[in-house]
């Protein structure tokens, strides 16, 4: 980010001409500049001596290179396609095979004769569990991120970022494992304990026995996404300009309204692509929440009470014993994970997008 | 940047480490299956390769008989996947198994493809190892030798009895102490021929109360799931107020309270490898010739058989195997049947086929041509 400005001088104060291309305005992309190839070769300056050396080079690796990110930026469209279309397809058949109703039925049993499932249950336990995943990582990542990159001594915060980063590394099917041997015991404690005394709100209803809830599995979402929320917000308030920091503290501010005036608006739009990014993975998680959730096909808002079941945990439980339909309900409900986050996605680029210029202006 | 590459080479020198004495604890171990085949029966030796998937409930059983039959037959190679029984049968009708696993035998639709892949033969359904499931319970400290009818277990599996203290369960356990606490009903999560035939059991002994048939996924409502026998296993063994039902290595292994079972004779049938192999002798036979398929009687009224077992079946043709391979699955189902092939698998948790059983299956296997 800082090094473009830099850049733009040098060409300006570089009157020698060696290379033309550098010569084009700082300001027009390397896009811009590369398409109009023909109109550069008279160069426009009265000088141009030296034309060959610069021409050759650009139908060398210059070209060569623009047809090498070109066909990577094609890559990631004909991917995505072609998952698209391979989902579809799969899933046709089923979904014309099912006699229930694919969003409201709550059960899944596609390999019956006649199959029936539905997606309802499954699409509300994923958004509902990535989200209270995230309302729990959120806050903590964030505080994580500000003491390592503002407060903690140098070396100390270089060492925990180093164990959060660890952390990132570990294989989710350890989480899953650790979450349902251990984490369970000290969330069916919590889980009586809310149950005894809030009662009477209603996601803390029910009777037990407690354990593998959307609490614990969503506890061991936000323990998962924390790393990747927490190391990026930290890169991030990393790049805060010291100068604005030092105007804030010069202009009589504490060390959290600094914080509060200077870092965090500056920060918010890598916190928000930070966030999405932890919410991707926690829509997307598999196997942790296979081992942990209760896996029942119903709607409930009740946090405590064992059941629940995400998209991905589904697929995962049932598609080793499924026959033809059976895959293809399956992939049908991969589909529907695909559009949420694609969904999601989209959601993100904008507020990014529309948080852009103040960002730019307060850099 | 920088840090964060250093975190994933230390992960990955950690992984590698933590692999690499996983590998060696491994072979440290002493071998089971060595001490039995040093008694060494006469085996049929075969050579080259044979492919089998299917069932993986059978698969430790598997595992130990392939590692005997290799012992004593240097140089071949035999392959079993436990990809799952539907996935075996596909297999096998594919031609990509020379025989499959399978928890049940092949059904009516089945069976024409099966035979069509043995030229001038039929596919045979072969019992071969008999999984007892056991219904385990943690019902708090203090409750334990619990016995239910199967009309009980079906009402609790089903939502219907939710309390330890309901008046069936006390009916059935006159002199237990019983907590007046929810029950919690643990099943399956994934699909499994446990679960089908466990529903099957209960839909066979409990018409009035079990009404969601036999299925490999969990039909009834409520309950709370678990994946694969594992999960199962270690969640009633962490919680109090569970009853779930579980193949009897888990349940061993977990050292979880096994509950005894009311079988059609009357009797309170506790699981050990005996009364479960009464209720296989007790079947019927349904195939013709060398078919064994079993129909198991869950209503048995063999005297101390326990009645919940699950028969898995080797999926072979009767004629048409290319020669060489003849040789070796002859071999190696030959072994299996045998008497010390069934009784190596009795601390694996499986009980070995009866006798009138076993030696029907050994003649079978010694016809294939």
């Amino acid at each position: 980010m800082g090094e473009t400005p830099h850049r733009s001088a040098d060409a300006g104060t570089g009157g020698t001409r060696v290379t033309q291309s550098h010569e084009w305005p700082a300001g027009a992309s390397a896009r811009v500049a590369e398409a109009p190839v023909s109109a550069r070769t008279p160069g426009g300056n009265g000088l141009g001596g030296g034309g060959a050396l610069p021409r050759n080079r650009k139908f060398g690796a210059e070209r060569a290179f623009h047809g090498l990110t070109l066909a990577a930026g094609a890559m990631v469209l004909v991917i995505i396609v072609a998952i698209a279309a391979f989902l579809i397809a799969k899933a046709i058949p089923a979904l014309r095979a099912n006699t229930a109703n694919f969003w409201t039925f709550e059960g899944w049993f596609p390999n019956d004769n006649p199959p029936t499932f539905g997606i309802g249950a499954l699409a509300f336990g994923t958004v509902l569990s990535a989200a209270l995943a995230l309302l729990m990582a959120v806050p903590v990542a964030m505080g994580i991120a500000l003491y390592l990159s503002h407060y903690a001594p140098r070396r100390l915060g270089n060492s925990l970022g180093f164990l959060i980063d660890l952390l990132a590394a570990v294989p989710s099917v350890v989480f899953g494992l650790w979450g349902r041997d251990y984490l369970i015991g000290p969330v069916t404690d919590l889980s009586g304990w809310l149950n005894k005394y809030f009662s009477w709100i209603p996601i803390f209803g029910g009777e037990g026995p407690y354990g593998n809830s959307i609490l614990l599995g969503s506890l061991v979402l936000a323990i998962m996404v924390l790393p990747i929320i927490t190391s990026l917000t930290r890169e991030v308030f990393l790049q805060t300009p010291t100068a604005n920091e030092e105007a804030a503290i010069a202009l009589g501010a504490t060390r959290w309204e600094m914080l509060r005036t200077a870092v965090l608006p500056y920060g918010r739009p890598g916190i928000i692509a930070a966030v999405m990014l932890g919410l991707g993975r926690a829509l997307g998680e598999t196997i942790a929440l296979a081992l942990t959730l209760g896996s029942t096909y119903a709607i409930s808002f009740n946090v405590l009470e064992s059941g629940g079941n995400t998209i991905a945990a589904n697929i995962a439980n049932r598609f080793a014993e499924a026959n033809d339909t059976g895959r293809g309900a399956l992939i049908a409900s991969g589909l529907v994970l695909f559009a949420i986050t694609l969904v999601v996605n989209i959601i993100a680029r904008a507020i990014i997008y529309r948080r852009r210029e103040f960002t730019e202006s307060a850099a | 940047m920088k840090l964060q590459r250093y975190g994933t080479i230390a992960c990955l020198a950690l992984a590698a480490t933590l692999g690499l004495s996983a590998c060696g604890s491994d072979n440290n171990e002493p071998t089971p299956g060595a001490s039995a085949s040093g008694s060494a029966a006469a085996v049929d030796c075969g050579t080259g390769t044979v492919n089998a998937q299917g069932s993986s409930a059978q698969k430790n059983a598997m595992a130990e008989w392939i590692k005997a039959y290799q012992q004593k037959c240097q140089g071949t190679t035999i392959n079993y996947e436990g990809t799952g029984s539907g996935a075996g049968i596909q297999a096998f009708i594919a031609g990509t198994a020379d025989f499959a696993g399978s928890d049940s035998a092949l059904k009516p639709e089945e069976q024409p493809q099966a035979d069509a892949k043995c030229a001038g033969g039929k596919a045979l359904n072969l019992p071969m190892v008999i999984g007892p499931v056991a219904v385990v319970y943690n019902a708090g400290s203090g409750v334990d030798n619990l016995q239910f009818k199967p009309a009980t277990l079906a009402m609790i599996f089903a939502g219907k009895v939710t309390k330890w203290d309901d008046a069936a369960i006390k009916a059935d356990n006159p002199d237990a102490k019983l907590p007046s606490a929810p029950i919690q009903a643990v099943h399956r999560s994934d699909e499994s021929g446990t679960t089908d035939n466990f529903t099957k059991y209960l839909s066979k002994t409990a018409e009035a109360d079990w009404t969601f048939g036999n299925a490999k996924a969990w039909k009834a409502p409520g309950g709370v799931g678990a994946a694969k026998s594992d999960g199962v296993a270690s969640k009633v063994k962490s919680t109090v107020g569970t009853i779930s039902y579980v193949e009897w290595s888990y349940a061993e292994n977990s050292s979880l309270n096994l509950a005894k079972v009311q079988n059609g004779a009357g009797e309170w049938a506790a699981l050990t490898a005996e009364s479960a192999g009464k209720t296989i002798a007790g079947a019927k036979i349904e195939g013709q010739g060398d078919d064994l398929k079993l129909s198991i009687d869950y209503n048995t009224k063999e005297a101390g058989a326990y009645p919940i077992v699950l028969a898995t079946y080797e999926i072979v043709c009767s004629k048409g195997l290319a020669a060489d391979k003849l040789k070796l699955v002859k071999g190696l189902l030959g072994y299996a049947a045998s008497a010390e092939g069934q009784t190596s698998l009795t601390e694996l948790g499986y009980a070995p086929l009866p006798e009138t059983v076993r030696t029907k299956v050994e003649t079978a296997v010694k016809n294939l041509s």
